[in-house]
């Protein structure tokens, strides 16, 4: 055969596998609402970007006559591409072949492209659309899962992880994207759930539908399994491309930098978005945006305990994380959700060497029956591990309230935060001014002629002495007490100085984090 | 980016005796409060069925007498009296699902 032919023998081939499970499975994945597998990948990626791999791979399914079955690609697509210029690997479940069942061969493929990624130290991206485990093919089915799993988790902190869920990720599946550091899904297209509502039926007696089961709002909103929710794939995509542009592509490179762009002083007028009032709310978002570059922050975590706030912005072109008490939402207070919400980011950050910036308005932890039997004591633990563990830049400002435990947890300088910054609202106290007063003056109180007036009198007292940052400026505990309007110069001089900043810490396996 | 859809409404919270201004979330305006088990009620401690049921109102029964028998997630788990006292009221039949925590048996 002459070279011609042979290469029409190979185009004839690639067309055949491109076409994934043919026109029927796609106009199927269409009427859901659904991109394809390879539409996915290439409007996430830069323009013609993609190189796939392992095009003609067979499944290995051998029973259940499996082995009469030709499966395009064994419904799963793999490559590597670029976004924002840098590469990336990716791989996409393809629906339309066998419901992207997942066989021995589908998980190699996967497990091949993350081998890839490790080894070029780049992201790798998932794009999870799969019925789950291919029943046919049995335990290699589950050693596929597994394979993915163990790679996770080697993965983890050396490369970012981004899990998009667009379609059901079901069962064992489901902790693939568990693993990795951002999960996105997208509003009534993707549905994660360990056991699904048949089973919940037939075992519990409860109907519950897939949507709110594990639909895209409940992961969310209430499990917080999701980092980012969007209403299309195509937001979705738009998401990602967004958060790739904050992220570094491993732990050894630094996050790509932007130039420098002042805030957009007009519209975040720190005067105008702040009460001095500690009783008062406000939305700490706008206090971010009043310092960062451009005034932009991408929150992570948006619809799930807003009580913190997390995400990523820049300061002078680099990339900062934030980690903020959220005064609009539950005054702010530290709880279960919020400081495993918290806690996890830290970690991110602290991995992948992004600076933290952490600004501090908390009345202090959430009392409740529920919170303590939910665990709070070892989850609360996990933001004073994290910060404690960090060794990246930690600088903190606090705003207003730093109250008892909540003002250690949020990195003070006890827990190695490099600068502490106040403004001169903060109220660093072991409580609030009411609650530290009735307790302190119990007794004059009590036994006073009008105990009404003395306990004003007590709080009034109390709030003079100690409802402001001196005290803890006093002992050093404070490094500065600065204008809020200053906050943005104070940082960037703080992060300018510590690009150098190394610590050492204990050598050790690791730690064991209060999981 | 949208912004999330808080409700707008502020609401009070009590932190260490300082009422804050506030939004609560769904969350938390749904949390249950506590209330003390009564241990003359015997619950369901797993979803499951009732497969058995051993004793009739108005018995008695010694601590550790089987009273039913729950089959939930294939394992049959005999329910058992947590003391010596008299069977008040049945709740539940034969065959019957029941959701965890479901009150099965009332004590006298």
């Amino acid at each position: 055969m002459s070279l011609k032919s042979k290469t029409s023998d190979l185009k004839k081939r690639m067309q055949g596998a491109l076409q994934g499970g043919g026109d029927k499975a796609i106009q199927k994945q269409v009427a859901m609402g659904k991109m394809t597998a390879r539409e996915r990948i290439i409007a996430l990626l830069d323009k013609n970007s993609f190189h796939e791999y392992d095009l003609f791979v067979e499944h290995a399914g051998k029973d259940f006559n499996m082995d009469k079955k030709h499966l395009p690609g064994d419904g799963v697509i793999t490559g590597i591409g670029t976004i924002w210029g840098h590469p990336i690997c990716i791989y996409a479940q393809d629906f339309t072949v066998a419901g992207g069942s997942l066989g021995y061969m589908h998980a190699k493929k996967i497990t091949k492209i993350m081998d890839h990624a490790m080894k070029l130290k780049v992201p790798i991206i998932g794009i999870n659309d799969s019925g789950g485990a291919r029943i046919q093919e049995g335990v290699n089915s589950l050693a596929g899962y597994g394979e993915i799993f163990y790679r996770n988790t080697q993965a983890s902190g050396v490369i970012p992880q981004i899990s998009v869920i667009l379609g059901p990720c079901a069962g064992g599946a489901v902790y693939s994207p568990a693993l990795t550091d951002f999960v996105f899904v997208v509003d009534k297209i993707s549905k994660m759930f360990i056991t699904g509502p048949e089973v919940i039926r037939t075992v519990l007696g409860e109907e519950i539908t897939m949507e709110e089961l594990g639909g895209a709002k409940v992961q969310a909103e209430k499990s917080g399994n999701a980092h980012f929710y969007a209403e299309t794939e195509m937001e979705a995509i738009e998401q990602i491309k967004s958060l790739m542009s904050y992220i570094p592509w491993n732990n050894k490179k630094p996050a790509t930098k932007f130039p420098k762009k002042p805030p957009v002083t007009k519209d975040y007028k720190i005067d105008e978005i702040f009460p001095t009032n500690p009783k008062q709310p406000y939305d700490v978002r706008n206090l971010i945006r009043s310092i960062t570059d451009d005034s932009k922050f991408l929150e992570i975590h948006e619809r799930w305990a807003a009580n913190i706030v997390i995400g990523f912005g820049r300061m002078n072109g680099e990339t900062v994380g934030f980690v903020a008490n959220q005064p609009l939402v539950l005054a702010g207070v530290l709880d279960v959700d919020s400081s495993n919400k918290a806690g996890r980011f830290i970690r991110f950050c602290d991995s992948f060497n992004i600076p933290l910036v952490t600004m501090v308005d908390l009345p202090g932890y959430l009392p409740g029956v529920d919170q303590e039997h939910a665990g709070v004591i070892r989850h609360g633990a996990k933001v004073l591990y994290s910060y404690s563990e960090a060794t990246v830049p930690k600088i903190t400002v606090i705003l207003r309230k730093a109250y008892g435990g909540g003002y250690i947890a949020m990195c003070s300088n006890h827990l190695r935060a490099d600068f502490v910054f106040a403004w001169p609202t903060a109220e660093i106290a072991v409580m609030g001014p009411e609650g530290a007063a009735n307790i302190i003056f119990r007794k004059e109180i009590k036994e006073a002629d009008d105990p009404d007036t003395v306990r004003k009198q007590k709080i009034q007292e109390y709030k003079k002495k100690f409802a402001n940052p001196y005290v803890a400026a006093a002992f050093g505990y404070v490094d500065a007490v600065i204008e809020p309007e200053e906050t943005r110069k104070f940082v960037n001089h703080a992060l300018e100085i510590s690009k150098d900043k190394s610590e050492v810490r204990p050598e050790k396996k690791h730690g064991i984090p209060p999981f | 980016m949208k912004q999330p859809k808080y409700n707008k409404k502020l609401e009070s919270i009590n932190i260490d005796m300082t009422v804050y201004r506030t939004m609560l979330t769904q969350k938390y305006k749904e949390r249950k409060a506590y209330k003390r088990p009564d241990p003359k009620q015997i619950k369901a401690f797993i979803p499951g069925t009732i497969r058995r049921v051993y004793v009739e109102e108005g018995q008695k029964v010694k601590k550790k007498e089987r009273l039913l028998v729950l089959e939930a997630m294939k394992m049959r788990n005999y329910i058992r009296a947590p003391f010596d006292g008299t069977i008040k009221k049945i709740h539940v039949g034969i065959s019957k699902p029941v959701y965890k925590d479901q009150l099965l048996i009332e004590f006298e």
